[in-house]
């Protein structure tokens, strides 16, 4: 305690024991959080090694008698659905949104970044206004015009505006991204006779890589966990994506029927995100940062 | 945001300067450039006229409007709106929402201030918490991990249990209506990881000599939190305060999966988004649930206003940043 009151801890005598006292201090405060954060995912794991009846009573973390029966009756699917006929669907909007988004907005953020046209600087405000924009404003004319175009329970809603730059967050990192490239590079580029087409497609693509790669994860990620998008617009089981998939495992009185399964599928379901988290937490997290400051 | 702000503005014009230099070359590259332009923008141009300005309008008119799907819209004026006034549901949505925002917001504001403040002082490990807590941001969204909320947080189950423990609430928070939107609000808490980041990052570009120089002149730490940490990191809590609010207006997956679709016990987690779903895509009203729409977007742009007046007073941006 006394640690904290005299405001200057560099004296070299004494000041190591404060020290020391300091970090244990940190240490302590940090594995609290880390605990608090953790705890709901280990439980997850641990609650799909238990039998349906154990899963919300029993306090133990992990059972003693860890079964598998909740993965492998994951096999038999539910309600005639193969589990993984709803990995296929969420693949398949997951992929399809990193694709739209990263031509879409990268060939967006050139125009804004390295191309000066009249109306540019109205645009790019436009664009910053549908940062703020709440999606639920465009959800019932949106929905009404898939509907008669006869697209719901079709991909096409939900995959649209990811090739159409809808997503301006990140259209806005790739400008600040290309803003920053050397302007030597792409003059460089002119003076050889490339046009704007090649000096996007051979120069400003290639060293926009990490804000390439943080806009792609970002975008699986969100496509795979969007719960709204399928809801509204897939209405066929055989549609359904991961997400919707698993409010399948309960009933008309919303009590799972099978609730080991519920929990076994919602791990299985977090494996994918949790692996990009793994492999990719440093372009997540820088992503992130930047977002909030000064390009 | 008013990060982005400020980049509008500074956006430098540099077409007039290259067309007043040399002008008839200069009026046929401007040209080339215009048209490369709108060809590299026509993707958005087309995705922003087909699903966000259209839409805008048609989700004006609809407001005005009787309209299920099926019917052709009808002009009723504003009846939509005085009997969405009139409405108990709506009024309970609104007073539920109101409570998520105005609870859950600071709360995670704060826990990620606080964290980030523990995590700046660099010591080892600091990249390794930053990354785990960072990890709920992005698994929050799930609906994995809502249905781990309701069973954590379930009759009898762990929260429950632990919070008996200390005497607060006994009985499950998830069937409880005066306790499930706290079951909401601490998933949104858990997930302080992204703004947490954000400060990080702002902590990270205070200069070092200020704390020296405060420490010289005999500050204590509260003193150097309040005269430089927090007016050196306002811009970056500006940004987190706009970008959480607007954000947690819009709460919908988990409320829905935590109160099994039913947004009960006794309407207690229908959150505005969720009355909105009911009305348009449950109950076919679709001009009622425009006009719901709208007055969110109102609320959000009046809330947005409201911030951006308020930060002349609190905000300090550098004048010399560039």
């Amino acid at each position: 305690m006394s640690a904290t009151t005299t405001p200057t801890p560099s004296e070299p005598l004494g000041g190591i024991g404060r020290k020391r006292a300091r970090s244990l201090l940190w240490h302590l405060g940090s594995l609290l959080v880390l605990a608090v954060v953790l705890y709901p995912v280990i439980w997850v794991i641990g609650a799909s090694f238990k039998p349906s009846k154990d899963i919300i009573n029993s306090l133990d973390l992990f059972p003693a008698h860890p079964i598998l029966a909740n993965f492998t009756g994951l096999a038999d699917g539910i309600a005639d659905i193969s589990i993984w006929s709803f990995f296929r669907n969420s693949l398949i909007y997951s992929l399809g949104a990193v694709a739209g988004i990263l031509i879409s907005c990268s060939l967006t953020a050139y125009a804004f970044a390295k191309i000066r046209f009249a109306g540019r600087n109205v645009l790019f405000a436009l664009m910053i206004g549908t940062l703020l924009l709440p999606y639920h404003v465009l959800l019932i004319p949106q929905y009404v015009m898939f509907q008669k175009m006869e697209l719901i329970n079709t991909y096409v809603p939900l995959l649209l505006g990811k090739f159409l730059a809808t997503e301006a967050f990140f259209v806005f990192l790739m400008v600040q991204f290309m803003r920053n490239l050397p302007k030597e590079l792409d003059e460089a580029a002119r003076i050889d006779g490339c046009g704007h087409l090649r000096t996007y497609w051979s120069i400003v693509l290639p060293l926009c890589r990490p804000a390439l790669i943080t806009s792609a994860i970002f975008t699986f990620i969100n496509a795979w966990n969007d719960f709204m998008g399928p809801l509204i617009y897939l209405n066929e089981p055989s549609k359904y994506t991961v997400s919707l998939g698993l409010t399948m495992f309960r009933d008309s009185d919303g009590v799972a029927a099978n609730y080991g399964g519920l929990i076994a599928m919602s791990l299985v379901a977090l494996l994918p995100v949790l692996l990009f988290f793994l492999a990719f937490q440093r372009y997540l997290i820088d992503g992130m940062a930047t977002s909030g400051l000064k390009g | 945001m008013g990060t982005t702000v400020t980049l509008v503005k500074e956006s430098p014009l540099p077409t007039r300067k290259a067309r007043s230099a040399a002008p008839a070359a200069g009026k046929r590259r401007g040209r080339r450039e215009n048209l490369a332009g709108y060809l590299f923008m026509s993707p958005w141009i087309a995705g922003f006229l087909l699903l966000t300005a259209g839409p805008m309008v048609a989700s004006l008119y609809f407001a005005f409007t009787d309209y299920n799907l099926f019917n052709s819209p009808k002009w009723i004026g504003f009846d939509n709106f005085t009997k969405m006034f009139d409405d108990p549901r709506w009024q309970k949505s609104v007073e539920v929402t109101a409570k998520y925002v105005v609870i859950g917001t600071p709360l995670k504001l704060l826990l990620a201030l606080g964290v980030a403040l523990l995590l700046a002082q660099s010591r080892r490990g600091q990249a390794f918490y930053r990354a785990a807590f960072y990890a709920p941001s992005l698994i929050g969204a799930s609906v994995s991990i809502a249905f781990v909320w309701r069973s954590i947080f379930s009759d009898d189950a762990v929260v429950d249990r632990t919070m008996a423990l200390f005497g607060v609430h006994s009985g499950g928070w998830v069937g409880d209506p005066d306790w499930i939107l706290y079951c909401l609000v601490a998933l949104a808490v858990w997930q302080f990881g992204a703004p947490m980041v954000i400060f990080l990052a702002g902590l990270k570009q205070v200069p070092k000599e200020l704390y020296e120089a405060a420490a010289m002149d005999g500050a204590g730490p509260f003193r150097r939190f309040w005269s430089i940490t927090l007016p050196m990191i306002s811009p970056v809590l500006f940004f987190n305060v706009l970008l959480e609010t607007i954000h947690s207006f819009q709460i919908f997956g988990s409320a829905y999966v935590v109160s099994n679709a039913s947004c009960g016990p006794a309407d207690a987690t229908l959150v505005y988004t969720c009355y909105l779903y009911q009305q348009g895509f449950k109950n076919a009203q679709m001009g009622f649930a425009s006009a719901m729409a709208w007055m969110l977007l109102l609320a959000v742009a009046l809330v947005t206003a409201v911030l951006f007046w308020s930060q002349k007073k609190w905000v300090h941006y550098e004048e010399d940043a560039r």
